[in-house]
């Protein structure tokens, strides 16, 4: 099967198509970023873009990401500079244990491409499919207000 | 282990796919199949995967109806089709989560047919028509013979759903669903309701409250009986407390629901009258407001 | 040996911060670049899958076990049984009484029967399928009363039923009062549903040891109870913490860490474990559902004269933390409350349901639900403010437990409840106006269940009472080494224990004690494993207080070696030095040396078991100084009810909170946000339902937590009233904020409702009254 990953060609042999994409991300191409937490598309930890679309990858059948494109969380930074989302999470103290948070970090990002100055009842809404079961949520919140202030920030450019 | 992935890239492939292979399981959103798959549940010999197939992704008019492609998603019906399909689009905004709405199809909740889908109570209430193909050729099931049991459909061995029809909003729509968390949950029970102006009708119909989704027709007959005997359409009245409280009663009435680990038999006949009396009032604000769009 | 991680786990990263300040978390950014590497992430070149087989029967015995067809499967290596255990076969936290294989009886639904080792996840669960197990079906014993009152009922264990019956006594057994009130309160099965499922990777060694990779809470007690278990001493099984998805007392058991160190010693091969969710939910301890009869007789004037109550806690099959839990129902029972006249009976009892045993909380959140829910009730029944009542009898610092040990460091209970009250509230819904509503924020969400229709709105209050770290004269200790030693011209400070981070920030915690006592800025923290004394367990709240006492001893003792040094080199009493950024700076402020100089190429080592004081068994009639340390949270809890419905929304949750001294503030905050969330959804919907020892909802479609949209705003308000016995003054932070927020919610439902919500979680049915 062949597939993008985080712009990188990938092909894998041996690769049973009716595994999930998050089988086939984690197991055969070694990229553990993504998290498996139920395998039933209740938790998010999983979030990965499909052709630019946020799913869980525990719901997208191997076979069914051939000749697409996916970004996980491990293609969020570039080069070694951390995407504004991840720094975000970072500084407001939104990860305790991490697990969910590389799938909310794809769902913050694809919310903040689409939405870049989001309400509070707007986040919670784009987040509502992303469970952490550490924070209570307030500091994730915070981390996705500061990086819609980064980003706003960064887009006005230097003054 | 050994099951097979099939890939057609065209619908012919995928219909001669499902001809020669009757028991391939078709896939697309994957939010129902792979978790059946993930769990063990179903180990089916061939998974048909239908998302390589442009054209289902498309809707379109078609004469007095929208035919919504078996691909189209919920985030799509609710982006493109809110305005036509208002129902519909608010039941889609209740599916999981925005990762399962940008995948999930109306279609795939007619294919597994559970009781509990979001989109056969607006699917009910508006006399949708499932578009199913096969390589013997094309078969219009009215919507309210397409349930057939708990998660069973009409659909034969060879046929795969390529469309659902839907006419647009001729009047208000509203649809209301009980959940114990207040996002990505599965319904308790759940309720969709259509006036149609232009014909003097109404479209009643529950999830998650029988062994298939089902409409309330007796409660449907009542009412479009009172809003035409009583000049409401014309009028745009007021509605009769009375008359709302005895179309909730029959709503519920026609409900056989069970208990179950999401809820109480009784909790749900509850709910549904109470969905029902007030979904009516705010499809009748709505209506008197004219806010609605009609096509008459 | 190559580690079984595919990024370097680095937490030395140059972060600066002291205590009290709140730098960021040394493994942060590996977490939100997806390189942290967590239990399930291990992986080594031809390890081989487990998979387990379980009983399906709550209750039976089994006749025989036929593998035949599972060993032949193509890629199996190993199917066990109960016969192939070298050691005992049985394990538990303080009473082996649980088999690692189900020998002859099963005593709950989900019980280990068989494990299979295959060279894929999917070959494996085949392989369980083809086991036949033929069981002989029991009829289960599933009521905890039962269990305890009914002496026919069949005895689960030897030594029959009760696993324990605490009672505390004290005053007069018949004291009576002007205004009683009596209440029946039922807690349901709560589960831990941390985000990572169990899972570990063990390694077979070349000196015929084992290497165990584990997300755990405590690596000494699995390691004590897997040396039993595969009969061997305690050099021979190491382990190693992997990344933890989060814990909330279910990794304080074993799950699969036997299994997977069985399979890997016969298989030589290194074996991977990791549940799905649904085996996460029959692999580890859930929250002990209780059923609770409390008697509060009160004066007119709202003083509390005596509070009876009996307590019965379903510890389900095997016994796990079960005894401690009742402990803390029974000498927490009355809450945070002056009462001179106490009798409470806690009993926890064997039953054919699911194991239960540690859960944030411990005990204290099910006694909480019911004795805050009786404060209510006396306040109606005295018509007086529930805010009122409770500070008419609050606890304070010099009063005494029912257990008759005085409260001897700040128990701000007044103050605590008079600052949640004295919080902003959120603007009122304006219930005439149906068309400016956002359904989000409303009960029912986006399912637009209602646009203000039948919304009321409701406030109430609680407060709960925690004790921290072990108790009842458990040695309860924590070891820490830490090193100092010149690397790359800066001095750096290592520290080594066992503790086990599992997203609360000990790593953080350890980096800031070390700072401050060290004054150096670079602080590494070495990977938790057993190479070093046991840290003790990451439960009880008790790491920050334990092993971080155990790592500011340890800096404290490589400080004076430090110092002793300069002195010696300078010629000055080492009494008149300290350590700052890096140097050493005289009493009269002068910097007279740098660490590096006085270092040079020495390594300072030192070790460091640390102990809190001694606690001590309760007597016959409960009466003893059980307890460290106790830690107290309040919380308003504001909400809008559907009340012909019966859906909630949880508009703002309040918290006050004592924690001695705020380690690193964020960290608190993110703690008390944590915990309050936890009790929302035990207030609101989360309950692991079993019927007839069956659980009939384990999957995250059917046990529900909650969401970002369940989750309301938090007001937060941290007192640092310091408790002289403690490091820094410290009070444990984990558990308390988990007590009250139930207790809170649930009353405000009762004012909006008017309903007499007797059981948590509270159902739509039980506010409708629909049956």
């Amino acid at each position: 099967m062949k597939c993008t990953v985080n712009g990188q060609p990938q092909e894998i042999d041996d690769v049973w198509e009716g595994e999930s994409l998050l089988y086939a991300l984690r197991e055969r191409m070694g990229l553990p970023g993504s998290k498996n937490a139920c395998e039933q598309g209740e938790c998010g930890s999983c979030t990965v873009y499909l052709d630019g679309t946020p799913v869980c990858a525990c719901l997208v059948a191997a076979g069914q990401a051939a000749d697409r494109d996916v970004v996980t969380v491990e293609g969020l930074a570039e080069d070694d500079e951390l995407h504004p989302v991840q720094q975000a999470f970072l500084d407001a103290g939104a990860v305790q244990c991490g697990f969910c948070t590389p799938g909310l970090l794809v769902a913050t990002h694809d919310l903040l491409e689409r939405e870049p100055q989001p309400s509070d009842p707007e986040i919670r809404e784009a987040l509502a499919g992303n469970l952490c079961r550490c924070t209570g949520y307030e500091k994730i919140l915070d981390a996705v207000r500061q990086a819609a202030a980064t980003s706003a920030q960064s887009k006005a450019g230097p003054s | 282990m050994a099951m097979e992935f099939l890939r057609p890239a065209t619908w012919d492939e995928a219909l001669a796919a499902k001809a020669e292979h009757p028991g391939a399981l078709p896939i697309s959103g994957g939010t129902d199949v792979m978790v059946e798959i993930n769990f063990d549940a179903t180990r089916p010999e061939y998974l048909l995967d239908l998302t390589r197939i442009e054209e289902l992704t498309d809707w379109s008019a078609d004469g007095e109806r929208l035919r919504i492609g078996a691909g189209v998603t919920y985030t799509s019906l609710i982006a493109d089709l809110a305005d036509r399909l208002p129902g519909l689009a608010m039941a889609s905004r209740t599916v999981g989560s925005p990762q399962i709405r940008n995948r999930g199809t109306v279609a795939g909740n007619l294919g597994s047919a559970s009781p509990a889908g979001d989109a056969h109570p607006p699917l009910l209430a508006d006399d949708a028509v499932v578009e199913a193909h096969s390589a013997r050729g094309v078969r219009h099931i009215p919507i309210t013979e397409f349930y057939t049991g708990v998660k069973r459909n009409a659909l034969e061995p060879d046929e795969l759903i390529a469309a659902v029809l839907v006419p647009p909003a001729d009047g208000p729509q509203q649809f209301a669903k009980i959940g114990t968390r207040n996002a990505m949950v599965i319904s308790v029970t759940a309720f969709g309701l259509a006036l149609h102006p232009s014909t003097g009708t109404v479209g009643a119909a529950f999830g998650s409250a029988a062994p298939t989704p089902r409409r309330a027709t007796k409660a449907e007959q009542f009412l479009a009986a009172e809003l035409t005997e009583s000049g409401r359409w014309d009028s745009r009245a007021e509605l009769d407390p009375a008359a709302v409280t005895r179309f909730g009663a029959l709503v519920a009435e026609a409900a056989t629901p069970i208990d179950d680990v999401r809820g109480t038999a009784d909790y749900r006949t509850h709910a549904l009258s109470v969905m029902a009396r007030r979904t009516l009032v705010w499809a009748w604000t709505d209506y008197r407001r004219k806010r609605v769009r009609t096509c008459a | 040996m190559s580690t079984p991680t595919r990024t370097e786990q680095n937490l030395g990263a140059d972060i600066a911060g002291g205590v009290g300040e709140s730098p960021l978390r040394p493994d942060g950014t590996l977490k939100v670049t997806g390189e942290f590497a967590y239990s399930s992430d291990l992986w080594l070149t031809g390890m081989l899958w487990g998979a387990t087989l379980r009983s399906p029967h709550p209750s039976a015995r089994i006749r025989s076990i036929d593998i035949t067809e599972a060993v032949r499967t193509d890629g199996v290596y190993a199917v066990l049984t109960h016969d192939d255990v070298p050691g005992d076969n049985l394990y538990g936290l303080e009473h082996a009484d649980q088999p690692v294989l189900a020998g002859d009886v099963i005593r709950y639904q989900g019980e280990a029967v068989a494990i299979v080792a295959a060279d894929h996840p999917e070959t494996a669960r085949r392989a369980v399928n083809k086991i036949v197990v033929d069981y002989e079906v029991h009829e289960p014993l599933t009521d905890p009363e039962q269990a305890v009152f009914d002496s026919t009922a069949p005895a689960l264990h030897e030594g029959g039923n009760v696993l324990r019956h605490l009672p505390i006594r004290r005053g007069d057994p018949d004291a009576t009062a002007d205004v009683v009130v009596h209440g029946e309160y039922e807690v349901g099965m709560q589960d831990q549903a941390f985000l990572g499922p169990e899972s570990g990777l063990a390694v077979p060694a070349d000196d015929g040891g084992i290497d165990l990779y584990i997300a755990t809470q405590w690596l000494h007690v699995d390691q004590k109870q897997l040396c039993r278990v595969l009969g061997m001493p305690a050099n021979k099984v190491r382990l190693s913490l992997a990344g933890v998805g989060g814990a909330f007392g279910a990794r304080e058991d074993l799950s699969m860490q036997a299994h997977a160190c069985l399979l890997a010693l016969q298989t030589g091969r290194p074996v991977k474990m990791m549940y799905s969710r649904e085996e996460s939910f029959f692999g580890h301890v859930h929250r002990h559902p209780a059923k609770m009869r409390y008697e509060h007789g009160a004066t007119r004037d709202g003083k509390l004269v005596y509070v009876k109550a009996q307590i019965i806690l379903d510890g389900g099959a095997y016994a796990s933390s079960t005894p401690a839990v009742v402990a803390n129902a029974a000498t927490l029972g009355v809450g945070p409350y002056k009462v001179r006249n106490v009798s409470v009976d806690c009993y926890g009892v064997y039953t054919n349901n699911p194991p239960c045993g540690a859960m944030r909380g411990f005990g204290a959140v099910q006694a909480a639900f019911g004795y805050e829910s009786q404060m209510d009730k006396l306040a109606d029944a005295l018509d007086m403010d529930p805010v009122e009542v409770r500070t008419r009898n609050a606890l304070h610092e010099g009063a005494t437990m029912p257990t008759g040990q005085v409260v001897d460091s700040a128990a701000p209970v007044e103050e605590l409840l008079e600052r949640v009250k004295a919080m902003p509230l959120p603007p009122e819904p304006n219930a005439s106006d149906l068309d400016g509503y956002d359904l989000r924020l409303l009960p029912g969400g986006v399912s637009n269940t209602t646009h203000g229709e039948g919304v009321r709105r409701g406030v109430g209050y609680a407060i709960g009472i925690k004790n921290v770290c072990f108790s009842e004269g458990f040695d309860d200790y924590s070891t820490a080494r830490v090193t100092l030693k010149v690397n790359g011209g800066d001095a750096v400070a290592t520290v080594y224990t066992a503790a086990a981070e599992v997203g609360q920030g000990l790593v953080t915690v350890q980096q800031q004690i070390a700072r401050t006592e060290l004054g150096v800025e670079q602080v590494v923290i070495q990977p938790a494993d057993t190479g070093v004394g046991s840290g003790g367990s990451t439960s009880a709240s008790r790491q920050t207080y334990v092993t971080g006492g155990a790592v500011k001893a340890a800096c404290e003792q490589v400080r004076a070696r430090v110092l002793r040094q300069a002195a010696k080199h300078l010629d000055l009493p080492a009494s008149q030095l300290r350590l700052h950024a890096g140097k050493i700076v005289s009493a009269d402020e002068a910097v007279v040396a740098a660490v590096v100089d006085v270092l040079g190429g020495e390594t300072i080592t030192e070790t460091v078991t640390w102990r809190h004081r001694p606690t001590h068994p309760l007597d016959e009639n409960g009466q003893g100084n059980a307890h460290v340390q106790y830690a107290f949270a309040a919380h308003r809890a504001i909400v809008d009810v559907d009340v012909e419905l019966g859906l909630v929304r949880v508009v703002q949750l309040d918290c006050a909170q004592d924690v001695g001294k705020a380690m690193n503030p964020d960290a608190v905050v993110g703690q008390i946000h944590g915990g309050s969330a936890q009790g929302l959804g035990l207030a609101v919907m989360e309950e692991i339902q079993v019927s007839g020892g069956m659980v009939r909802n384990p999957s995250f479609t059917d046990y529900l937590i909650p969401t970002i949209l369940d989750m309301p705003p938090m007001q937060v308000d941290v007192l640092e009233l310091a408790d002289p016995n403690a490091p820094y003054g410290l009070r444990g932070v984990g558990e308390p904020p988990t007590i009250s927020s139930t207790p809170a919610i649930v009353a405000a439902i009762r004012h909006a409702t008017g309903a007499d919500l007797t059981r948590v979680p509270v159902q739509p049915h039980h506010i409708t009254g629909t049956p």
